[in-house]
């Protein structure tokens, strides 16, 4: 056809335009910013014409995204001109109920009297009523900072349900852990092994190393039961059944341990593998390192008084003495007769079972495919060794002429972490890296300020009801890092004081608190009822909880005098969600373009590998509307309720406004350590450490809005155990200590809690119901169980594991409603596999029901050979309620997507 | 004689959209603007995009590939689409050979989007004129932009940097060398349109172990005295023969 046209038509019509298409646009204004379509956070420009956005990209001098942009970023057009955004104060309709959406509109006055007088009311009888959660908002030291001065300890983000399995996993393993404040060293790494991800918190940078990084030539695995996104692009894909990262992980130390290809240098210097536990079965102390003296002082660090058996001098010696070199194996008898081994003698105890052909059967991967993975990492990390001509010196004072490292990276998100069984994966994944020898070296993975920090970290939660005082603010953070069980947050009777019952002997290490259990607990009443939960942009009546449908019903659920369980719900967004229909008053918050913010070093700054780095937001547009950005309004009743931080000694006003307050707050009068840690000073000259600097934020605004501090050379990696880096960090109170942070293959924190559900020690003793379950878990070595509610099911039943993936178009964003992302994903399907399919008789496009033991819902199939056989999935929050969003209400979302979430529970059935 | 295109890493890319949703920002309110959208926020949403990805599975499970594939107009040397155009709306720039078309000629027959075998041309179901990609000939000769972002907005936005933009024609240009050093090629070459749009296809590392990698001198476990040494009471030449 186009041949025979071709002749047909040629040279009949003039070829000249009729304009020129390359006539020069308009210029445009243009201001920096920093993203939000996601928690990236890339440096973007906005180019303004006529006072309106005419289009965003990224900004080249932004070290994070170095002017890239995602699908996300370039729609956040559509974000600032959604129809769903919120622009007025709204009030349920007198007389009509909670869910049914009437609202009126109101002004900012009535709000702040009508929260002012509930809060106060509630801070001066019983603060603990007041529940204060967020979504992946990235203010949580503001939030967090609000909630504890009000004297609540129900404060938490979204983390409980999201990423608590991987920083508790990793932090109480290596010190840092992945995301944040931490990641693959791509730029140096040979091998990169990336397990149960689909996109990334840091999405544009992980996209720019990759593609990097595979030019070079780099293998790139990846692990996971789905091949979509970054999989794509990988030399290999391993298909793994979904919640059995954990025996794949046992099972490659096992063998890089049976062939000897484990770092052992590194080991020794700097993990405890060579420290003795004492096995002394009688012993209060069993399976404690065995200790020396107990050192002068005591603070949140590893002292330095265990013992190594020297193979030298065959004797028990101090760790780390001049001239001694540990038994990594082995077992040894004190002087006192106390039988001991080396730490990692008992890792390869534990793993001597997690045989190749043990994990196989469990993972559904090949075992000469497992035997291939552990000597590919074992092989790359031993013979391609990076030594760079670098010195350091390390915390017990040895010089180094140079750095090295084994270069085998890591990533991995949740795809492994969010299971029943994922902290112990995590400490499994961690110690598979520990042993290769990679943790922050180059090409292997690397900290980001303000990580590394002791193990675990040194904030903790209080561990008395009693830190709950009317008119007080809260004695102690709403969120730390148990140590022992000294420090969980109970009462006399070992029950919790949290309503979401973190830090309790249910939850003892629920380092970002449990967001998902607090509608159900407010609604039992168990442990106690509360009089106003007030959610900041999370969407718990949809894709932000567990059991979607239930929660519903919880939050318009009445007793019997006819009062709602909850009494008082109010919802801080942006937009309408499915969330604000359950509210008593909405908050609308404004959008990105709109606001100032900061991306905190008491929060999740942006650090690079090479030093800290943090930024800001800074408003290019006015707000839309009669919306108020969050943080004014919590700054607004922070005055209002006369708590410490907001106001003066004589309880006047101390902020005049946000901006205000990250310029002139400081943690304690005259600490000089505030939100912002660039221009600090009076003329902003310091960095981290000053006095209030009147001008920082202009100077972050000609800075791109972003500083970076590039550490020394020497700094920048080994920072576990760089004294260097220790100190520096120490002089800038990035933490209080500069003690070495070892590695923990062998997890004495664990042991302090099995010893007590034993019975054993000095410490607080779990209720008797909770004594097993502690005792079994809380292994000071990693292991292996199914997840727990894959055993509670009837695998004849359910034979299928159902996960989620985001869509990177829309990963870590709300704007599954936005006017471009929705036309690439406007419904999803659930992928089988085609073979799987057949077995069940579902041909591709079928209507089907899926269902779990918790409930069913309607779903379109689509056939798939990138999916492993046992495995369902889809796209998550990419369905919708009917209505929310401002969508029509035939819109895909709700008439063809759906939402996972309606078959998981945030209990165990 | 210089022609512009675009070279596509499929390599790299990861099917992340940022180059279709970029694209539709620059143009949308650029030159070739607007691109509609159909029913934004009701069922079914459409509308006009310059380029878009195409995500599909090549072979069967577990030797499944998941291939993310960006098209777009490939700006072709010979475009079928150019001569079969009634009113001449649809034209191929001589200074740097950019298939453009003319929306104030274009009567929206879709004579060119049926002689253009790759499907790259859209129509606006609104505006009732074909549209595609301009290679951001807006952008890239605009003297009121910094030289950096003198590129097509694709170009700038793909945080795989999986588009490559340059001269073809120039062996020099860093699309010249990519198409040559990695196997570029066009696609559908059997047409005779010339796509000036190269793609570059996957590439594989791959690690080969040899048996004695697995065992070295250095060997840790050596060391620590557990390498795995046969019992002195095994079976052995010595129970069988005095030589």
């Amino acid at each position: 056809m186009g041949i025979f046209l071709k002749t047909k038509f040629k040279d009949r019509m003039s070829s000249i335009p009729l304009h020129d298409p390359t006539a020069p646009q308009e210029k445009c204004e243009i201001r920096k910013t920093t993203c939000y379509m996601c928690a990236c956070r890339c440096g973007i420009r906005v180019h303004l014409k006529d006072g309106n956005v005419r289009y965003i990209d990224g900004n080249p001098d932004h070290p994070l995204n170095q002017g890239v942009i995602c699908a996300k970023g370039s729609s956040g057009i559509m974000k600032q001109y959604s129809p769903a955004r919120l622009t007025k104060p709204l009030k349920r309709k007198p007389g009509t109920e909670r869910g049914a959406g009437e609202y009126e509109e109101i002004e900012w006055e009535e709000v702040f009297s009508t929260l002012s007088e509930r809060l106060g009311r509630i801070r001066s009888t019983d603060p603990k009523k007041f529940a204060l959660f967020t979504g992946r908002d990235q203010m949580q030291a503001l939030t967090g900072l609000f909630a504890r001065q009000f004297g609540t300890p129900n404060y938490a983000a979204h983390g409980g349900f999201c990423s608590v399995n991987m920083a508790a996993g990793m932090i109480y393993t290596i010190g840092g852990s992945f995301w944040e404040f931490g990641g693959p060293d791509l730029e140096r790494a040979k091998l990169f092994v990336m397990i149960g991800t689909a996109e990334d918190h840091h999405s544009n940078p992980l996209k720019i190393a990759l593609s990097k990084f595979k030019r070079e030539g780099g293998r790139f695995i990846s692990i996971n039961p789905v091949r979509t996104g970054y999989s794509a692009i990988a030399d290999e894909w391993v298909p793994i059944r979904p919640g059995t990262d954990g025996a794949l992980f046992l099972a490659l130390i096992h063998e890089i341990i049976a062939l000897g290809l484990y770092d052992r240098d590194f080991l020794v210097r700097y993990t405890n593998a060579g420290q003795l536990v004492n096995l002394d079965a009688e012993h209060d102390e069993v399976g404690m390192f065995v200790r020396t003296e107990v050192p002068e002082e005591e603070g949140c660090y590893d002292p330095q008084n265990k013992l190594w058996w020297d193979r030298n001098t065959d004797k028990p010696v101090i760790t780390h003495s001049e001239g001694a070199d540990p038994y990594l194996f082995g077992e040894f008898k004190l002087a006192d007769g106390t039988p001991v081994k080396p730490s990692f003698q008992l890792l390869q105890e534990r793993v001597e079972e997690y045989t190749p052909e043990w994990a196989s059967g469990i993972t559904g991967i090949p075992a000469e495919t497992i035997r291939r993975l552990a000597h590919e990492m074992g092989i790359t990390a031993r013979d391609q060794k990076i030594e760079l001509p670098i010195a350091w010196t390390d915390s017990w004072g040895k010089e180094h002429d140079s750095v090295t490292g084994n270069p085998v990276a890591f990533h991995a998100m949740r795809g492994l972490a969010a299971h029943s069984n994922g902290f112990q994966t995590i400490r499994a994944m961690s110690i598979l890296m520990s042993i290769l020898g990679t943790i922050d070296r180059p090409g292997g993975f690397r900290h980001k300020a303000p990580f590394p920090r002791p193990i675990p970290p040194c904030a903790r939660t209080p561990n008395t009801p009693l830190a709950v005082k009317p008119d007080h603010p809260l004695d102690g953070l709403p969120l730390g890092w148990p140590a022992d069980p000294d420090d969980l947050f109970v009462d006399e009777k070992g029950e919790p004081v949290r309503i979401d019952k973190g830090f309790s002997w249910e939850y003892p290490l629920s380092v970002h608190g449990l967001m998902h259990n607090v509608i159900t607990n407010a609604w039992k009443g168990d442990p106690y009822p509360i009089d106003m939960l007030l959610i900041f942009m999370a969407n718990m009546a949809w894709n932000s909880t567990m059991n979607a449908v239930e929660v519903r019903n919880m939050m318009t659920d009445k007793n019997e005098n006819g009062e709602y369980k909850i009494p008082f719900i109010a919802v801080c967004d942006a937009f309408h969600s499915e969330m604000t229909a359950f509210a008593d008053i909405i908050l609308p918050d404004t959008t990105y373009l709109e606001r100032y913010d900061v991306m905190s070093m008491l929060d999740r700054p942006i650090s690079e590998f090479d030093g800290p780095v943090d930024s800001v937001r800074i408003p290019v547009l006015p707000p839309t509307g009669d919306c108020r950005p969050f943080q004014e309004v919590l700054i607004e009743l922070g005055t209002r309720l006369r708590l410490p931080a907001f106001v003066t000694r004589e309880g006047k006003r101390k902020y005049r406004d946000y901006p205000d307050f990250i310029v002139n707050f400081e943690t304690e009068p005259g600490s000089g350590i505030g939100f912002l840690s660039g221009w600090r000073g009076k003329a902003g000259e310091k960095f981290m450490r000053g006095e209030p600097n009147p001008k920082q934020w202009e100077m972050y605004a000609q800075n791109d809005c972003v500083h970076h501090y590039e550490l020394p050379r020497s700094y920048q990696c080994m920072r576990n155990w760089n004294k260097g880096y220790l100190d520096w960090s120490q002089r800038n109170r990035i933490t209080r200590y500069s003690e070495p942070i070892l590695i923990h293959l062998y997890s004495e924190v664990l042991q302090k809690f099995r010893l007590a559900a034993q019975g054993k020690g000095i410490t607080r003793k779990p209720p008797q119901r909770h004594a097993k379950r502690v005792e079994e878990f809380f292994d000071p070595l990693p292991f292996f169980y199914e997840p727990l509610e894959t055993q509670m099911s009837d695998k004849g039943k359910f034979p299928l594991s159902a996960v989620t993936q985001r869509p990177m178009a829309m990963y870590h964003s709300w704007d599954s409603q936005n006017a471009w992302l929705r036309q690439i994903h406007a419904h999803n399907h659930l992928y089988v596999n085609a073979s799987t399919a057949k077995f069940y008789g579902v041909e591709d496009g079928d209507w089907i029901w899926v269902e779990s033991q918790w409930g069913k819902v309607r779903c379109m199939a689509r056939h798939s050979e990138a999916v492993e056989p046992g495995t369902v999935w889809t796209w998550n929050a990419i369905g919708k309620a009917a209505g929310a969003w401002n969508l029509s209400p035939d819109a895909n979302e709700s008439q063809k997507g759906f939402l996972l979430n309606h078959l998981i529970s945030e209990e165990l059935p | 004689m210089t022609q512009l295109a675009l070279v596509i890493d499929l390599n790299v890319c990861v099917g992340c959209s940022a180059c279709v949703t970029s694209c539709k920002e620059w143009n949308t309110s650029g030159s070739a603007g607007p691109l509609v959208d159909e029913r934004p926020y009701g069922a079914d949403p459409t509308g006009t995009f310059f380029n878009r990805v195409q995500t599909f599975e090549v072979g069967e499970f577990p030797a499944t590939e998941t291939v993310h594939f960006p098209k777009s107009c490939l700006h072709c040397e010979d475009p079928p689409c150019v001569p079969v155009c009634p009113t001449g709306a649809s034209y191929k720039r001589k200074e740097d050979g950019i298939v453009l078309v003319d929306y104030d000629k274009c009567i929206g027959c879709k004579y060119c989007s049926w002689a253009c075998p790759y499907g790259a041309r859209e129509i606006d179901e609104k505006q009732k004129v074909m549209k595609k990609c301009t290679l951001c000939v807006d952008r890239i000769y605009d003297k009121n932009l910094a030289e950096i972002d003198r590129k097509p907005a694709c170009v700038k936005a793909c945080p795989t940097s999986a588009r490559l933009f340059g001269d073809i024609h120039d062996p020099e240009s860093v699309v010249s060398i990519a198409i040559r050093e990695n196997g570029g090629y066009a696609l559908m070459p059997e047409w005779g349109t010339h796509p000036a749009n190269h793609y570059l296809p996957r590439r594989k590392t791959n690690l080969k172990i040899h048996e004695d990698e697995l065992e070295r001198a250095d060997n840790p476990l050596k060391k620590d005295g557990k390498l795995p040494k046969p019992s002195k009471n095994e079976p052995s030449l010595d129970d069988i023969s005095s030589w």
